[in-house]
């Protein structure tokens, strides 16, 4: 109350003063009306209406399974999406055989997707990769009927979702599927929990059970205690942890992600994409991520469609894309990102647990380093830019001669690699030193290490060949 | 003297109105002198010094500061000593009816334009029409449709004054990102869902400003609305005019000021609210 600033602006000193108290009375009274409104609503409820669940209706239809038993989660039959005034014609010329190109040509339309066809098993991890442009959003949207497909089928646990009315199509919605969107799409004047409980809101789920659900939620995606926290005061990363969350909430079967790590630093982006993989193996959602990503879609996929100007150029596992590409178009993508580039040290890399600041004292040092009982440890500076690393010896010697920082004993002259480091490279390093290889960007700050065991992981089996 | 065409037609359709939709204008006239006078009632109620006590506190809930409100009463205090309380309660009783006329019209209206491209353009049009007509014009049909006094005057002043919470409705609810109207149907809202929990939320600074606009134009027609009957300030203006007084004409035209000032900040209070 009393700094520098407010003393020179006596009227805001005062103003807030009061301005704490009055909130923090008007909280109290909101509450104690919110409470008594809630308990005349609660015993004036009306018996709930009856609404068709999604159980009902998805129950009819059975669900198709594969040659070798899996079952089809979402079965996609020569879908497309013609944008523009007369969809059908532009359908007629391309079905003709003209390129995507030609029929923008002659017609005012737009191709967005022409035959598009593929199926999604239960519980996988089915990737839509592409440039942009390529039409694997709006392919997205049309298998949740954001985007009206023009012609074609979508069928869901082998309903034929779109021949849905509105009525059913968002029961569906509610119940059967959600969605995480690129730039997060968390409602600005509503609180995490009450951002992740928009779904079970939809669904009509009574506000005590919303709130423990939403909180079990938060609690799986790693944000307890934010519950009260309002998305503007949330990094990137927590931002899109909320959008899982809410996406989670309603247990859903399937869960669409437009994007959804896109926005994200490349460190931030990763752990995402780990968490999602755990969670994803701890609840068998099945999961269609879109991405442009090559290294995304390698790390995430279960299996992977490639997209090309509004078509599927090629669908299967992460393997057999690398090593058989179906066409030219293909094989120059992934040649593109050849596979010494697709493993760098940057996809490998972890935090450590921990890094020591210059700045900090020698027996400090020593004591951090008992306790997670290493002998050395990496030390950057408040820019966070890597120095180097200390020694136990060395600490121990800074601490007996009273330095009062670590800037005399740091080594400085290690290895380090770049994000963009081939593998092959960091191993070859690796063999050399018995330390976890600190990654560096191309200004010296410090991003994380890759340790021996997890790079000889990822080098397992048919990394090398 | 002879009209074109143009002015008999709007003569011929003021007729066409008054005879067939009489009934209902003189249900509306009822509507708002009922509402003019039960709200004439609570302003006048407590008297000048527990108004001021009264509107000191509310002003301490809505901007949670304290400093303003007592600048608020401060005001008020010297629009009674000056002798202006009776006006000023009869100008902030127009002012607080049309501006709640206005909002019950615009804010729908400016739903529909923005949520159908083919309303949106006859709006549009609509409102810049009310917006640059002079408003003096309104009165003419306003005087023949409900005859002299406050309720001709809050109905032109509904009509001058709504144009902006229209646009900014509009505006508001058109600026709400395409990814926060997929997140609403993605999670099977109905439109009604989608329109009271995220649209308007989203769009509510929007239509704060709009609504902080309508008083300000509101504030500014009372006094053509006095030359109707309107009485309030705006009578005294009139009537200060017509006799060349300059002293009652200034003070009030301050009492208009403080009264202006004092609901824009109030307003502002609600829209920095909206934002946070």
């Amino acid at each position: 109350m009393s700094s520098g600033t407010t003393r020179k602006r006596p009227i805001k000193a005062v103003d807030n003063m009061f301005h704490d108290r009055i909130t923090v009375g008007m909280e109290k009274i909101r509450a104690r009306i919110k409470g008594s409104v809630k308990n005349f609503t609660e015993e004036h409820r009306p018996p709930p209406k009856k609404v068709r669940t999604a159980k009902e209706i998805f129950g009819g239809a059975e669900t198709p399974t594969d040659k070798e038993g899996n079952q089809i989660m979402i079965r996609v039959r020569n879908l497309s999406k013609i944008y523009g005034k007369h969809p059908q014609e532009a359908l007629r010329l391309l079905e003709g055989g003209l390129s995507k190109e030609e029929v923008q040509e002659r017609t005012p339309n737009n191709v967005g997707l022409y035959d598009v066809s593929f199926d999604v098993m239960r519980g996988e991890i089915f990737v839509l990769m592409g440039l942009s442009g390529s039409g694997k959003s709006t392919l997205e949207r049309c298998m949740n009927r954001l985007v009206e497909p023009t012609s074609g089928q979508v069928l869901i646990d082998g309903l034929d979702f779109t021949a849905l009315g509105e009525e059913d199509l968002r029961i569906a919605r509610r119940e059967k599927m959600s969605m995480v969107f690129q730039n997060f799409g968390l409602l600005p004047h509503r609180d995490v929990k009450n951002n992740v409980a928009y779904g079970l809101e939809m669904q009509g789920v009574p506000e005590s059970e919303r709130l423990e659900k939403s909180k079990t939620a938060i609690d799986l995606v790693g944000l307890s205690g934010y519950e009260n926290s309002m998305p503007s005061d949330l990094s990137g990363g927590m931002k899109q942890r909320v959008g899982l969350a809410r996406a989670l909430a309603t247990d859903p079967d399937i869960l669409f992600m437009d994007e959804a790590f896109s926005a994200l630093d490349p460190l931030i982006r990763s752990d995402m994409q780990d968490e999602l993989i755990r969670i994803q193996s701890k609840l068998g959602k099945t999961v269609v991520f879109v991405t442009h990503d090559l290294d995304e879609a390698l790390k995430m996929g279960d299996r992977i469609a490639l997209m090309k100007d509004g078509r599927i150029v090629q669908v299967g596992r992460a393997e057999e894309i690398l090593q058989n590409p179906a066409n030219e178009y293909v094989d120059r993508f992934v040649r593109e990102v050849d596979r010494t580039k697709i493993l760098t040290a940057g996809l490998f890399m972890r935090k450590p647990r921990r890094v020591l600041y210059v700045t900090q004292g020698p027996r400090t040092a020593l004591k951090l380093m008992d306790s997670s009982d290493r002998n050395d440890m990496l030390v950057i500076n408040r820019d966070n830019r890597l120095l180097g690393m200390v020694e136990s010896d060395d600490v121990l010697r800074a601490v007996q001669s009273g330095d009062k920082d670590l800037s005399n004993v740091v080594i400085r002259e290690i290895p380090s690699v770049g994000p963009d480091t081939p593998m092959k490279e960091v191993i070859q390093i690796m063999v050399t030193t018995d330390f976890p290889i600190p990654v560096v960007d191309g200004d010296g700050v410090f991003l994380g290490v890759v340790s021996p065991s997890v790079a000889a992981d990822t080098m397992g089996p048919g990394g090398e060949e | 003297m002879m009209s074109s065409p143009v002015g008999v037609f709007a003569d011929k359709l003021v007729d066409f109105i008054e005879y067939y939709f009489g009934w209902l204008l003189t249900l509306f006239k009822e509507i708002l002198d009922l509402a003019l006078e039960l709200l004439g009632y609570v302003l006048n109620y407590p008297g000048p010094a527990l108004f001021i006590l009264v509107l000191i506190g509310v002003s301490v809930l809505i901007t949670k500061r304290i400093v303003l409100p007592l600048l608020i009463g401060a005001a008020f205090c010297i629009i009674w000593w000056m002798g202006y309380w009776e006006s000023s309660m009869v100008t902030l009783n127009m002012v607080i009816v049309a501006t709640a006329v206005a909002v019950i019209i615009a804010v729908p209206l400016g739903i529909w334009a923005a949520n159908s491209e083919n309303a949106n353009p006859v709006i549009k049009a609509l409102m810049d029409f009310m917006q640059t007509m002079p408003a003096f014009v309104y009165l003419i049909p306003a005087v023949i449709f409900f005859g002299l006094g406050a309720v001709p005057g809050v109905i032109a002043t509904v009509i001058f004054a709504m144009p902006p919470v229209v646009r900014l409705t509009n505006l508001g609810i058109r600026q709400v990102p395409r990814e926060m109207n997929e997140v609403a149907d993605a999670f099977g809202s109905t439109e009604w869902q989608k329109l009271t929990k995220v649209q308007l939320p989203i769009a509510m600074p929007s239509i704060m400003a709009g609504i902080n606009q309508c008083i300000m134009l509101s504030l500014s027609m009372v006094v053509i609305a006095a030359m109707i009957g309107g009485g309030g300030l705006g009578g005294d203006i009139v009537y200060a005019l017509s006799r060349i007084d300059i002293a009652m004409g200034f003070e009030a035209g301050l009492a208009i000021v403080l009264i202006a000032v004092t609901l824009d900040r109030l307003t502002q209070s609600f829209k920095e609210k909206a934002i946070a």
